[in-house]
């Protein structure tokens, strides 16, 4: 089997060396791995970039001025500057900065595990500017509506705005995993594993090309699924939308 | 008199600050009675919305005092202030539902906020929906519903917070006038069987007949007048009231019975001077207030064009001489209108 697929790269005109070891590389279980190293960063740093972006996200809502629980002007223009300073910091720069702060927290700055860190820290500040666009779509009237009949802040976001939302948010949270996903294709730089490590040190590092297309394929197929999947339940769930006409889509 | 539900004294509020400050109401004075219909009327802008916003404080007044059902309101605590609103429901021309929930769990939304066990709340659900005429619909989203129907689950909403006060801020101003009308006797319908007091905000007349037993007319953050609405329909006494009870102009008899207004003129411009400097000079070189009851005139390159209707005191001394004046005015002619009807 192998030798036959060294044959077949060969005949690409790759020479000997190249076609023996990518083979040999694809053929164990590196590629499955790399996939699941893959998934399980993005997930737990979308996830950690929601516990820290939801809640910034809301109150760059709600404590505006005129917003449902004011905060002080001066705190809520430290909170924005510190979203849009994060946000400018290049993913690189940042994460070779937050080397420290990765090894305070999960004792290392690098590999895998310590790659969620930065990317942590990369994605909260765009979480919280995706939350803040999702919730500025909120209709004023329903929130005074509720203003109305005694709901305290803590209920209107809760019982209001969160769920009023949730289509906007879904779809939000489907672009935040996806730019989590390729931001986490950088981390190969310091030791990180997963697909995008693999493109970069294997793939473009020692002129592997094979490996380098699959593991950009395999990415590609990632994007795909995870859009597919966000879009189809934010529309599924809209109970704006009259889902009787709405005929079954295939992924776009 | 018993107690009013509902009695805003001093009230005034005004938006903004510096150069850009509205003056959105000026010193109101209204007592609403428990169990009444209360209709507030006005043009646009005339601060209707930001009125019936003050009575549960969406908006805070800039001073006065709002008291509804005895307590103090601007007073409040926020704690005390959401309690408060608990009993004053609230209706939009825009309904306001929650588009991601049933009409029934729209219904079940204030039961929720009281802590009302499921069960019970949607039990009582049901009920409200069939008192707005809405079984059939209550696994309905409102995006599935006609605007007439949204408003009724809208009403039921309120009623599921046991309130003492509806607040209805142009709620039939997006439907149409069949529709309107069955919206408004289902609120009249909802004062009579269950005893709420009701606030209606609207710019038309018809809804103010239709249902209401006083009005107010709100004119610039003013407000220009009170009454039954009997009262106020048959003889409006300010201006503003005038205005809205006769749109297309007032008629004779009601002007000569004003103190100052006994005689009617029509003058017509030909091209001559604007007509802003007539009335001016009216006044002061002659020192006859003329009182402008209706003008359909243009100016086109500084040159008045058209006809302007004037009412003068019933000095007959005063309307000589204003006539004399008129008269000597290039461009202009002057009538005396014997008998004015619109
Ligand atoms: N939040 C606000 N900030 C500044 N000005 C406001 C605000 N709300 C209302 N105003 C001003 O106050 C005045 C009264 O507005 P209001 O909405 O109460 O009028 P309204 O009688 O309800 O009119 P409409 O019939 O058009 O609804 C207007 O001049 C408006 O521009
Ligand atoms: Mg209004």
């Amino acid at each position: 089997m192998s030798e036959k697929l060294i044959e077949l790269l060969m005949s690409w005109g790759i020479n000997e060396r190249l076609a023996t070891s990518q083979v040999e590389y694809l053929a164990g279980y590196t590629v499955p791995f790399a996939i699941w190293e893959t998934i399980y960063t993005t997930v737990l740093a979308t996830l950690f970039a929601y516990v820290i972006g939801l809640p910034l996200g809301i109150i760059l809502v709600t404590g505006e001025k005129a917003g449902i629980r004011p905060l002080p002007a001066a705190l809520m223009k430290v909170l924005n500057t510190i979203v849009n300073l994060l946000r400018s910091v290049p993913f690189l720069i940042l994460m070779v900065c937050v080397a420290p702060l990765s090894r305070l927290i999960v004792g290392t700055s690098i590999g895998t595990v310590a790659s969620i860190v930065p990317l942590t820290l990369a994605a909260a500040p765009f979480v919280a500017r995706v939350v803040e666009s999702s919730l500025r779509e909120m209709d004023r009237g329903v929130i005074e509506a509720a203003q109305s009949m005694g709901c305290s802040p803590w209920e209107i976001v809760t019982k209001v705005m969160l769920p009023e939302c949730r289509p906007s948010l879904i779809t939000g949270l489907t672009t935040a995993t996806i730019t989590i996903l390729s931001y986490g294709a950088m981390a190969g730089t310091i030791g990180g594993g997963g697909l995008g490590a693999m493109a970069l040190l294997r793939g473009h590092g020692r002129q592997e090309t094979v490996v380098l297309y699959i593991a950009v394929i395999f990415l590609v197929v990632l994007v795909q699924i995870i859009q597919s999947i966000g879009t189809a339940v934010a529309v599924k769930t809209d109970r704006r939308i009259q889902h009787t006409q709405t005929k079954r889509r295939k992924g776009k | 008199m018993a107690e009013p539900i509902i009695r805003l004294t001093g009230l005034t509020k005004h938006f903004g600050g510096g150069e850009n400050e509205v003056a959105a109401l000026n010193d109101i004075n209204i007592e609403i009675q428990r169990g009444e219909i209360f209709g507030v009327i006005g043009l646009s802008g005339a601060g209707k919305s930001t009125l019936v916003r003050c009575i549960n404080l969406l908006e805070r007044p800039t001073t006065g005092s709002v008291v509804v059902d005895g307590k103090e309101m601007t007073a409040l605590s926020p704690k005390e202030l959401r309690q408060a609103r608990k009993s004053i429901g609230m209706i939009f021309q825009g309904f306001n539902l929650l588009m991601q929930r049933t009409a029934l769990d729209n219904i079940c939304f204030p039961m929720e906020l009281a802590g009302k066990p499921r069960k019970e709340a949607v039990a009582r659900a049901r009920e409200l929906l069939e008192i707005v005429d809405l079984a059939s619909k209550e696994n309905a989203y409102p995006a599935q519903l006609s605007g007439g129907q949204k408003q009724r689950i809208a009403i039921a909403r309120t009623l599921a917070m046991d309130p003492q006060v509806l607040l209805c801020d142009e709620a039939t101003s997006a439907l149409d006038p069949k529709t309107t009308r069955d919206i408004l006797r289902l609120i009249q319908d909802i004062n009579k069987r269950l005893g709420i007091t009701v606030v209606v905000i609207t710019h038309e007349m018809k809804v103010i007949e239709e249902i209401c037993s006083r009005v107010a007319i709100l004119d610039h953050g003013n407000l220009a007048e009170t009454g039954t609405v009997e009262e106020v329909f048959a003889s409006p006494k300010s201006e503003a009231g005038r205005r809205l009870v006769y749109p297309d102009g007032v008629p004779y008899e009601m002007l000569r019975q004003e103190a100052h207004t006994a005689r009617v003129i029509r003058v017509a411009f030909n091209g001559g001077t604007a007509y802003q400097p007539l009335i001016a000079s009216l006044a002061i070189d002659c020192g006859v207030k003329a009182n402008i009851l209706g003008a359909d005139t243009r100016n086109i390159d500084g040159r008045a064009f058209g006809t302007m209707l004037l009412g003068l005191p019933e000095d007959e001394t005063q309307v000589a001489k204003a006539m004399a004046y008129i008269r000597s005015q290039k461009d202009i002619t002057v009538e005396e209108v014997p008998d004015y009807h619109e």
